[in-house]
Parts: C-alpha cells; structure tokens; sequence
C-alpha cells in the first residue's frame, strides 16, 4: 500500500503526502531517540544526557506543528478522499501520539535528574531498563509499520502492550514492597514508579499507532477492541 | 508561514522539516508582472469592476475566484483588453504590464494579445490538422521555415504535456480529440508564440475529472516559464493549482492573499463565508 500514495495525476499532491510521511518518520526517530537518550541518562545517571532530552522535546513539539499545519492544508487544498484522507488523518493522530511519547520521554529525564543524586539501589533500576527494552521495540514496530503500511502490526502492538502492561503491574508490586522495607526509600522509589508509569504510557502510545495504522490500511476502526476481535477483523478481510 | 527554527539539542538529530515542503508566499516578496490600479470598468451605466486595484506576481499561478457576476471575467478580460471588443464597455484606471500602460493608445492591440495569451471555457481549436493549429500563429507571424515550425510544434505539445498522445497523428483533424486533448491542445497553441502572460478562463469546467488533473497539472508546470491568471467557478480547483487567490464580489476586490492562508484563515468574514458555503 506504501507505494499507492505516490500515484495521483497530481505530482504536487503526491510529493506533499511523501513529504508528510517523511516528516512523520522523522518525528518517529526523534521521539524514539528521546526515549533511549532519557533511560541512558537514568542508568548512567547522566545529567547532562538528560538535559539534551528535556532541549528535544522543544523540537519534537515544533515538528508536531509543522505537521498538523501541513496536514490541514492538505485538507484545505486538496481535499482527499479514502485513502488519501485516511491517511491524512491517521497522520494526525500519529502525531499526536508521538508527541505525547516525547512528553513522557522528558518526563523520564526530569526524574533521572533527580533520582542522579540519590542512592543508587542494587539492581540499578534493571526492572525499569528491561521495561524500557520492550516499550522500544513496540515504538520501533509501530514507526515501521508506519513505515510499510502493515495493518497486522495493531494485533502484534495490541499483544505486545499486554505484556507491557503486566511488566508495568509486577514493577509496582515491587516496588511497593521497597517502601514497606524501607520508608527512607519513599521519595526514590515514588520517582522510580513515575518513570514505570511513563514507559507503560509509551507503549499506550506505540498500541494507538498500531490502530491508527490499522485504520489506514483496512478503513476500520478497531480502538477499543479487544485482541480477538482486532485479530479477527485482520483474518477475516482478505485484503489483510 | 515561517519554518519552525529548531534547537537542535546534542544527541538528538535535528528535526528540520525537509525544505520541501510549501512555504506561505507574501505577495510583498514576489517580482510583480502585472499591475492593476483603480481599475473601474463599466457596461453603459453599470459598473462592473470597483476600484481594483492589485499586483499579479510573475511566474505564479493567481486565481480569481467569486460567484457568478463578481467580475472576475470581466478583470480577466482587461488584461489581454477583450472588453475591447463590446461597444458599450468604458475603463477608467491603468493595468500595466512590464512597467508599460497596456491602455495606451500607442499601444499594438494583436501585440498584447499574442504576449497576453487567453484559453477559454470551452476548447476552440481551428478546423485545421494538430500540426497547423500550432503552427497557426507562427505563420501569421511570417514564420515559414518547415524545420522551425516543426521543433515550435514539438516543443509546444511538449510543453502543454500532449505530444505523446498524438505525435503520431500530427495531421490529423483536430475536432478528433477529447475534451480534454483539445483544451491542452490549446495550451499548446498558445505557448507556441511565447507569451509571458497566460488567462485562463474557466479551463476545465467541460472537463471530466481526468482531463481537469491533467490540465491542472500541465498549469502547475507552466509557471516556471510563465505567469499564469485562472478564473475558475470551482473553489477546490484554486485552492489546488494556484498560488494566490482573490476572491471578489459584486465586482469588489474583498480579499487577495496566498493561496493556503485565503482557504485556512481568511482575513475577511465574506471570503469565510462565500470559500465555506454559507454565501447568499
């Protein structure tokens, strides 16, 4: 499906969609970059990596713009129907989705801030480290997919966050049980759950993209479905 | 509208947008080829055309758009003075082009017609063969070098985006093509004797949606070499192929702007109105 969008009369039409994938793309990198740059400045505590995080996000949010400005005046000028204007759309979304990654990205980096001055606990935060590694692969997936137009990535992305999800849950009780050991801890161990709430976020974010990528590709909206059934709706169209 | 400047922080690769992508043009920042000034133009007692006064930027494609009886016909017409032609029509104010008075009287009518070309709603070409309705006005400009008139012909279909549809039929009759062949057809006749200026009115509104693409996109190509005025009925079709919109009304200039600021945020309420359907 990648290559349908380049094939309109109109090369203009079809250069300013490349164009928005292309930017899109980019935004993809750059918050996925941010993500990696914000867990290294946690586990080497490095604040100085932490304060190239926070400088990003400025320019993840600007792109964020130049987008939605693109896409509305693709919108205002061109008029595009189906595919062109599910495309459009999921873009938005997209965007929209990516930008809050970048947000938790910084959030993470404002933590791993704080959490440089304190006590560093045995396993050095390898339980967030681990987390972090799936999240990554779910944004890598969910950018690729993007990339190739893939619709089943939604089901891959949807499972995927499941897992996440459980990471998430398991990583609380944890660390519940660090603050009934040890109140000094409370403050350290708070920070450390924020950052767990921002990687399981980040997943939210990769799973969205998943269906915005499903709605592009299939024109069906499968947010708020259940695993099965978005696995369902995929083997039953033939076109999937 | 202005890129976003970005501070690129290390370790992050920069998130320019890619330079590709459109800017917003200012009309203060464009080389002018045109120029309208107090323009008031009459049909006996009635006034068609209301003080406008305005700049038609080189090179780039403006679009006049506004319901029917607006004027944008009849400004069309001024450039290339077709209202010549009807008895009771009276102008007051200049239009210049390249710094000249096109309203002068020492001014060679046929001369601004050939530089200011005209294509019409419906396709006109002559009853003639492919190949003499672009060798046409090169004739009667005395042109009669077989070589020459056929690289004209060559590169004129070229140029207007035909020439592989029919170099294989160069004699035959042109009324045999499409719509849509016979308008770029047309295009193609006027490129031949190279304007600097081409009006178009309503271009495509006899054409079906593949023919109307094509010819816009043959338009957006032929602004690298030529500055280009449509008057269309069709509001997408503006915001599509034009860089500049001026949207008029009962003869009124309302609002003259870039293209994509006119059709996401226009100045002016009655543009909003008339450009979101909620006119009259």
């Amino acid at each position: 499906m990648e290559k349908y969008f380049d094939q309109h009369i109109s090369r203009q039409f079809n250069q300013e969609l490349e164009n928005l994938r292309r930017d899109v793309m980019k935004m993809g990198g750059m918050a996925e970059e941010m993500v990696v740059d914000a867990m290294a400045a946690l586990l080497e505590g490095d604040t100085e990596k932490a304060e190239s995080v926070i400088k990003a996000d400025d320019a993840v949010n600007q792109i964020e713009k130049h987008i939605d400005e693109q896409a509305m005046e693709i919108l205002a000028r061109r008029q595009p129907t189906a595919s062109d204007l599910r495309l459009v759309m999921a873009i938005v979304k997209t965007v929209n989705d990516l930008e809050r990654v970048g947000d938790e990205a910084e959030k993470i980096a404002r933590l791993s801030i704080e959490l440089a001055n304190t006590h560093r606990p045995r396993g050095n935060y390898n339980e967030l480290e681990n987390m972090a590694g799936h999240v990554r692969v779910m944004l890598r997936d969910a950018l690729d997919g993007f990339a190739r137009m893939v619709a089943e990535v939604a089901v891959s992305l949807f499972r995927a966050d499941e897992k996440v999800d459980d990471e998430y849950e398991a990583i609380l009780r944890q660390y519940y049980t660090y603050l009934a050991e040890d109140p000094r801890s409370t403050t350290r161990v708070i920070n450390a759950i924020w950052i767990a709430r921002s990687l399981e976020r980040i997943g939210d974010h990769a799973k969205n993209i998943g269906e915005h990528i499903f709605y592009l590709v299939e024109g069906k909206d499968v947010r708020h479905t259940s695993s099965e059934e978005k696995e369902q709706v995929v083997l039953r169209d033939p076109k999937a | 509208m202005n890129q976003p400047t970005h501070t690129s922080a290390p370790g992050i690769s920069a998130g320019i947008p890619n330079a590709q992508s459109r800017k917003r043009l200012n009309l203060r920042n464009e080389e002018m080829s045109m120029q309208v000034r107090d323009l008031n133009l009459f049909y006996g007692a009635d006034q068609a055309l209301k003080n406008i006064t305005m700049d038609i930027p080189r090179r780039r494609v403006t679009a006049f758009i506004g319901p029917s009886g607006c004027g944008k016909s009849t400004l069309l017409r001024c450039f290339n003075r077709m209202n010549d032609l009807i008895d009771i029509c009276r102008i007051e104010g200049e239009i210049r082009i390249d710094e000249q008075d096109i309203y002068h009287p020492s001014i060679d009518v046929p001369e601004l017609r050939r530089k200011v070309g005209m294509v019409f709603q419906k396709p006109n070409p002559f009853p003639k063969s492919i190949y003499e309705n672009i060798a046409y006005g090169l004739r009667l400009q005395g042109v009669k070098n077989r070589r020459k008139l056929d690289e004209v012909v060559e590169h004129s279909l070229k140029r207007a985006a035909l020439w592989e549809e029919v170099k294989d039929r160069l004699e035959d009759n042109a009324f045999g093509l499409s719509g849509g062949q016979q308008q770029r057809l047309v295009i193609a006749r006027a490129i031949a004797i190279e304007p600097e200026v081409i009006l178009l009115d309503e271009p495509c509104s006899a054409l079906d949606p593949i023919s109307t693409a094509k010819v816009e996109e043959l338009i957006i190509d032929l602004k690298e070499s030529y500055t280009i005025v449509i008057v269309t009925h069709n509001m997408q079709q503006a915001a599509r192929v034009s860089d500049f919109t001026a949207y008029m009304y009962l003869g009124e200039l309302i609002e003259y702007d870039d293209t994509a600021k006119l059709f996401t945020n226009p100045a002016k309420k009655a543009t909003e109105d008339y450009i979101t359907g909620r006119y009259g």
